[in-house]
């Protein structure tokens, strides 16, 4: 159940990164990706992103397809389904939509992979003012998560004491999902409330103005590394249009 | 308080001496209910003296503590009386005031054990140079040796109480109210929870307010108790102990019969962990015979309750069903697990630890009939034994309320009446006694020790000795 656990980030480099600078060059990344139909683009983007995962501490193969089995496969269904259902898309269209998905997502997964959750808050409120009272409220709720799966198999089991199981009928399994997903959220609410009633004892946004212990200072390497970014970005821009390759998504 | 030059004054949440309490003619009524949950209460509670509130589940324990932690407004509850905290409304007390309240899991707000302590501290908009040396004070004076960077995750229930305790204690609190703060941890856990509160109390900084149904551990720690009975207050004396919840428990006899359930070098190994959670087992289940499986921390016992129960398949090892037991079965033989969850609910009974969690409908009525009706019984027939056990749990007027609407007592017994309605002849019990009041604790057992006079064989997994004591005529312990 560790794993599953909302806790620190391990010591990597990109951690050194600060989480508000990661966000910006998502955004950088995003803008980049969204604007062209071309399979280049992407190529070079997501090559320089799969530069990135060592840095994150992803290095064995089983940990990165743990964290990114679930994009992949979406990611590949996206294209094929695109191809299918389209009179004249050509696979090479699939695929470009397909790596471009995996480019718009990679870097999420660093994200997550590289940074303690609290850091990202204090970097959220320190740097870009998002109220202390949404920043640590989600904090708060992320934490969990993790609860709600051991719940689950608990709720799970327990409805099998009482005679309720789904067996192989596939709509009994739904229905016994839904219900089973309807006790959780009965629990999860009245743990948030719990949670709430414990944050405002130590009072949490009862209107004095926070401060911060940590603190969440922007270094050189912040600028370095979103600079980077925006390189990596120029250049698949540059060899997309040099190569012809280039396919605005509007205007063109 | 000392002040650096330059910055703010230091908020009321970390300033001041100990606050009293007072309380004059104070009564609470809920929204939807009829009846009063505390009526004319009358109590003062000294700056920094240590009170300890009790009182049996449902006599407005619960509803005291919300109403001195300024807890009461926002809920259209009906408040009468007079209420004081530091001599002024509890509500504008609250920077005040301190808590430690009975769920680990939902206290902790951040990653690290010492940015948790830290978070109050921010909220109070104490310079950061002020704040870790009042995290590792606080640290300290609860006895928490991990250090400020220990993952909060990965810490057991008792630690996390603690934390929580130095997390309120950091803020200097006037007050410190303790709601059941071990109710849910094992007798290691508590152990460290009432440690750490007896350091805390020492040097009366803060007055002490611990609401707890179980008084004799807290004994030693406080100056005075006060009981809550039918709404209004009793005050015992010095020297007073609550009587021992088994003292004139009768129970009837039973005789051993066959083998119906045995677990053969059972174990279990969760995927892709090392360490197994159940080293194989042996155990043996006999009609008219309760086996209590006891540990003093950790979770194994609660694995080898999933395993008797046919709820997980050992990863090593069997269970194996007894011929009769097992005869008629659809599928999976002698193996519970295998077992469709129709057969097992008329063969095995179960009862969780927490009561909610096997809860599948709105009416108590239909909660009981639910079992006999999976289990192929007729609409009526299931009706009649429902009805049947309602008036024998003493339920009957509750039979159109919902189960998540009864007290913890009464969801308790909810709960254990669930198993019996399908008749099962093993009943395998997760805690049943956790948390529970002197007076459940008397129902549980009682209804525990008739079934096994009827026959049936049953499994405990506890912590209870008290339970073991009384109860168990045969033992194992992992």
């Amino acid at each position: 159940m560790t794993s599953l656990a909302v806790g620190p980030a391990p010591d990597v480099a990109l951690a050194r990164i600060n989480p508000v600078t990661q966000l910006a060059a998502i955004l950088v990344v995003t803008v980049v990706l969204l604007s062209s139909l071309d399979l280049v683009t992407p190529s070079i983007v997501v090559a320089a992103e799969l530069c990135l995962l060592p840095a994150a501490g992803l290095t064995s193969p089983r940990a990165v397809w743990s964290r990114t089995w679930p994009l992949l496969t979406s990611a590949a269904s996206v294209g094929v389904v695109n191809v299918l259902l389209s009179d004249d898309a050509p696979p090479l269209a699939g695929a470009a939509l397909a790596l471009r998905v995996v480019g718009l997502a990679l870097p999420g997964v660093l994200l997550v992979a590289s940074t303690d959750p609290v850091l990202l808050a204090d970097a959220l409120t320190v740097h870009w003012r998002v109220p202390p009272r949404f920043a640590y409220g989600a904090l708060a709720a992320l934490r969990l998560v993790p609860l709600l799966v051991v719940e689950f198999e608990s709720v799970r089991l327990a409805r099998r004491t009482r005679g309720v199981e789904g067996g192989s009928n596939p709509v009994a399994q739904a229905r016994l999902f839904a219900g089973t997903g309807f006790a959780l959220l009965v629990g999860a609410v009245r743990r948030g409330s719990r949670l709430a009633t414990a944050m405002d004892a130590r009072g949490f946004d009862s209107g004095v103005p926070r401060t911060n212990a940590r603190g969440s200072s922007l270094h050189a390497r912040d600028a370095v590394f979103l600079a980077g970014t925006v390189l990596v970005c120029g250049v698949a821009v540059t060899a997309s249009i040099s190569t012809g390759a280039w396919q605005p998504l509007f205007g063109g | 308080m000392t002040s650096t030059s330059g910055a703010r004054a230091a908020p009321d949440a970390t300033a001041g001496g100990p606050v009293g309490v007072v309380a004059r003619g104070l009564a609470v009524r809920h929204g939807s209910r009829r009846s009063w949950a505390l009526t004319g209460v009358d109590l003062v509670v000294e700056p920094g003296e240590r009170l300890l509130v009790t009182g049996a589940s449902g006599s407005g324990k619960s509803t005291l503590l919300a109403a001195v932690a300024g807890l009461l407004h926002d809920e259209g509850t009906e408040v009468t009386g007079e209420l004081t905290v530091g001599g002024r409304p509890p509500a504008a007390s609250r920077g005040r005031l301190g808590m430690l309240a009975q769920d680990p899991d939902s206290q902790l707000v951040m990653t690290r054990a010492g940015d948790d302590v830290a978070f109050g501290l921010e909220n109070a908009g104490l310079p950061p140079e002020q704040i870790w040396p009042r995290v590792d004070e606080a640290m300290a004076a609860v006895g928490f040796v991990h250090g400020r960077d220990r993952p909060t995750h990965a810490l057991s229930g008792g630690e996390k109480q603690r934390l929580v305790l130095a997390g309120a204690l950091a803020r200097r609190p006037g007050l410190l109210l303790l709601d059941e703060p071990t109710s849910q941890l094992d007798p290691g856990g508590a152990a460290l929870v009432r440690d750490a509160v007896a350091r805390v109390v020492a040097d009366r900084a803060a007055t002490v307010l611990v609401v707890d149904h179980d008084a004799a551990p807290w004994l030693p720690l406080v100056d005075r108790v006060v009981e809550l009975v039918d709404g209004g207050l009793v005050e015992h004396g010095t020297g007073w102990r609550p009587a021992p919840r088994a003292a004139g428990l009768r129970l009837p006899a039973a005789t051993a019969g066959p083998v119906l359930l045995a677990a053969d070098a059972a174990g279990y190994t969760y995927r892709g962990t090392a360490v197994p959670a159940l080293r194989p087992t042996d155990a043996a289940l006999r009609a008219g015979r309760v086996l209590a499986v006891t540990r003093p921390n950790g979770t194994g016992k609660s694995t080898l309750a999933l395993l008797l129960a046919g709820l997980r398949a050992p990863t090593t090892g069997r269970v194996d069903a007894a011929a009769g037991l097992a005869s008629g079965v659809r599928r999976g033989g002698t193996a519970p697990h295998r077992w469709r969850a129709a057969d097992l609910v008329t063969r095995i009974g179960t009862v969780f630890q927490n009561p909610e969690q096997q809860f599948l409908t709105g009416r108590l009525r239909d909660e009981l009939a639910l079992g006999p009706l999976r289990s192929g019984e007729h609409a009526a027939a299931a009706r009649a034994t429902a009805d049947g056990l309602l008036e024998r749990l003493g339920l009957t007027e509750f039979a159109d309320a919902n189960p998540f609407t009864l007290s913890g007592g009464q969801k308790r017994r909810l709960s254990v009446a669930t198993a019996l309605a399908t008749s099962p002849e093993v009943l395998v019990l997760d805690e049943p006694t956790f948390g529970q009041d002197a007076r459940t604790w008397r129902e549980v057992v009682t209804l525990l020790a008739e079934q096994r006079a009827a026959g049936r064989a049953i499994a405990i997994v506890t912590h209870d000795a008290d339970l073991v004591d009384v109860l168990a005529d045969e033992r194992i312990r992992l």
